[in-house]
């Protein structure tokens, strides 16, 4: 095989990687966006309290001496989730419920006060420096020659190579099998009509947040993991970006933001290995606009129609 | 009923320790290599409690707390002022005043306080523009500060490559930002509300990347410096002149040098500027597209079965606050004499939505009032600086539960029948 070859399965790698994990925080804008119609603006910043937690958590095992490391990473996961999802709830509760059925663009400021207020309540909590956690899961696999180029994938992007699989499969066969996911489908097909059934929407919706939140802090874990450090600042670019995968697989269809996550990831690692890096944030949101340029609706996603 | 109350007042008390446990209860430290956490003090557990506390007791009393506020006789603003007929004669004098007030001040008041005044202007201008396309038209636009950008480095840039004053640049740099609003516009216009948002809050970070690494052109993050102030008719505010024969201002008029000169001049054209746009906007809202902005923000479809273009309208205000940015960001660039990406961040877009927001959203007066408001205050309230963001924040959900529409809510000038 040629270096150019295994350069681009080098670089394939690094995108699906980085694009699982936008996938995993753009099913969170998908889903409540499927379900209320509005954008969830604090939602990167629910990602970044994930991260947080993580650390937070990972570091106080390791300094009461626990080394066994898959039972530090399993509690981490679910001490992140538990959190994020009170978040997410919270922010629902607060920014959210109290102003359904009032002008669109009311909700979507105060989401945006939320986000605002949570960046800043954690930069207050934790400093605005940068965390550094050392590598916990180090190593991998290499193939390829040596001599010419060598392709490696660590243990890590296998790791959430493998975490995001579990978790979409998870997610849908909650979401097609079980009793509250076919409440959170009724609801995104109609709200009114879906209450009148007698199905408690609102829990639904809180449900959906919750949901939304600890896909979210699934991802703050795993990406924390993989680049070892976190600032209160990583949720806007990555909230931006995870949004920006929702509408490029067209929002409200949880596989369109699947796909759009894993495209938007390979499209930045083709771009930050063949141009300067600083300009793949650039190409994203110019890939933003052209989609919505041309296709609205997403890759995936049904056309609107606005009705009276 | 009581017993139910109790329990959703103690979820809320449990929630709200989730909450703050593990964020405001430990701290991530780093110690050589080693990241390791604390916990908190005493003190900072201590008002955990208290928060806690306080979020149980509101949540068990919320019905008596509601019914109490319910209670409180609302103010009546309206009394204070006089009758509508006395109102329309007494409105150009007051307006007179208010003018000469504002041009007479800055002689009597300490050069800080000028300068500060001439920043609050420049958030006014913010302010307004902004108000165009959220208050009036009903688009949230993210990203405005990307077009004050495009106002700053337009004038930076034409002085530095090519030497033209600030006069000039002006108009250019209105235009300039305005032509930009007019091509994000254009394809993104005809989404709805929330993509545009999204749409444009991208494309003020894709402006600040590209100034920050457009190194070349723009100096990169370190800026642009040594910008030329304005001058009047040509005469400069130094203590010399740059240039060999040209004269300045203390020369002209035959008195001492003092640096307040300059700061006083720079106030008394963003005072000029302010009132300009003040008249524009005011003159253009009682011009059919005016009205069709705010038809337009009240329901879309109704507009278009009446025959509206939406895609004109829509463009027209946004083009219009873009160019009103970018008139804004001219000036800061003259005033400043350096700018630099890091002037230009999400936040300063944050702020400016936050002053139209709280000021109400279409209200002109509200939106001067709340600049005002929002760049004095974090003046006089130094040692919270740390908690200034954090408070914007709350501000904007706090506003939007209790007073969406502002803090002076907008009037349509309006004819009543009386019967």
């Amino acid at each position: 095989m040629t270096e150019t070859l295994l350069y681009l399965i080098q670089q394939l790698i690094n995108g699906l990687t980085i694009g699982s994990t936008y996938a995993l925080i753009a099913i969170g804008y998908t889903m409540v966006y499927g379900i209320i119609g509005m954008i969830n603006f604090a939602h990167g910043e629910i990602y970044m309290i994930g991260s947080y937690v993580t650390f937070i958590v990972i570091a106080g095992l390791l300094g009461m001496g626990m080394v066994s490391l898959p039972i530090i990473l399993i509690i981490a996961l679910v001490v992140a989730v538990f959190i994020a999802s009170t978040y997410g709830w919270t922010v629902e509760r607060v920014a959210y419920r109290p102003l359904r059925g009032s002008n669109r663009l009311i909700p979507l400021i105060s989401a945006i006060g939320m986000s605002i207020f949570l960046q800043n309540y954690v930069v207050l909590a934790q400093g605005s420096r940068d965390v550094a956690l050392p590598p916990q899961i180090t190593g991998g696999w290499t193939f390829g020659d040596p001599a010419v180029f060598e392709v490696s994938f660590s243990y890590m992007q296998a790791l959430i190579w493998g975490a995001t699989f579990v978790t979409m499969t998870a997610l849908t066969l909650f979401i097609s099998r079980s009793r509250m996911g076919r409440a959170c489908r009724a609801c995104s097909e109609d709200l009114g009509m879906t209450n009148l059934l007698g199905i408690d929407t609102n829990r639904t919706i809180a449900l959906t947040f919750i949901i939304g939140a600890a896909l979210a802090a699934v991802a703050g874990l795993l990406l924390g993991l993989y680049y070892g450090v976190v600032n209160p600042f990583v949720g806007f670019i990555a909230g931006l970006k995870a949004f920006t995968a929702a509408v490029l697989g067209g929002i409200g269809s949880i596989p369109g933001a699947v796909l759009g996550g894993l495209v938007l990831g390979v499209t930045e690692a083709l771009t930050s290995a063949y141009f300067p890096s600083e300009y793949k944030d650039v190409v994203s949101f110019g890939l933003l606009v052209l989609i919505l340029l041309f296709r609205p609706s997403g890759l995936l996603g049904k056309p609107e129609v606005e009705k009276v | 009923m009581q017993n139910s109350k109790f329990l959703s007042a103690l979820f809320a008390a449990g929630i709200t320790f989730v909450l703050a446990c593990l964020m405001i209860g430990v701290k991530l430290d780093t110690e050589g290599t080693e990241l390791a956490v604390t916990g908190a003090t005493a003190e900072q557990w201590t008002w955990i409690g208290l928060g806690i506390g306080l979020v149980f007791l509101s949540q068990l009393f919320s019905n008596q707390i509601d019914a109490f506020f319910g209670k409180l006789p609302k103010p009546k603003l309206g009394g204070l002022l006089p009758e509508e007929k006395k109102r329309a004669a007494l409105k150009p004098w007051l307006l007179a005043a208010l003018i000469v007030g504002m041009l007479v001040w800055p002689f009597m008041v300490s050069r800080g306080a000028v300068d500060l005044a001439t920043l609050t202007l420049i958030y006014i201008m913010l302010g307004l523009g902004l108000n165009i396309v959220v208050g009036l038209a009903g688009l949230l636009d993210l990203g405005f500060v990307a077009f004050y950008a495009v106002g700053a480095y337009t004038y930076a840039l034409l002085s530095m490559y090519f030497g033209l004053s600030f006069w000039m640049c002006l108009p250019i740099s209105a235009g300039l930002a305005a032509l930009f609003g007019f091509l994000l516009g254009f394809p993104v216009l005809r989404l709805r509300g929330d993509y545009l948002a999204i749409v444009t809050l991208g494309f003020g970070e894709i402006i600040r990347i590209l100034l920050n690494n457009w190194t070349e052109l723009t100096n990169g993050p370190s800026g642009i410096s040594g910008i030329p102030k304005p001058t009047l008719f040509g005469l400069e505010f130094t203590r010399r002149a740059k240039e060999e024969g040209a004269q300045t201002f203390h020369d002209f008029m035959g008195i001492s040098y003092s640096s307040s000169y300059k700061v006083i001049f720079l106030y008394l054209i963003a005072v000029l500027l302010v009132i300009f746009v003040i008249y524009l906007i005011n003159r253009l809202m009682r011009m059919p597209i005016g009205r069709a902005w705010e038809a337009l923000r009240e329901d879309e479809i109704a507009c278009r079965s009446l025959g509206l273009n939406r895609t004109t309208i829509k463009l027209s205000a946004f083009t219009l606050g873009a160019s009103t940015a970018g008139f804004a960001g001219s000036f800061f660039a003259a005033r400043q004499g350096f700018i630099s990406p890091e002037s230009f961040i999400f936040i300063e877009s944050a702020i400016i939505l936050a002053i139209v927001v709280l000021g109400g959203m279409g209200s002109q007066i509200g939106v001067i009032l709340a600049a005002i408001v929002m760049t004095i205050l974090p003046e006089l309230a130094r040692e919270f600086a740390e908690y200034r963001m954090l408070l914007f924040g709350l501000l904007m959900v706090v506003m939007m539960r209790w007073r969406p529409e502002g803090l002076v809510p907008m009037k349509r000038p309006h004819l009543e029948l009386k019967s």
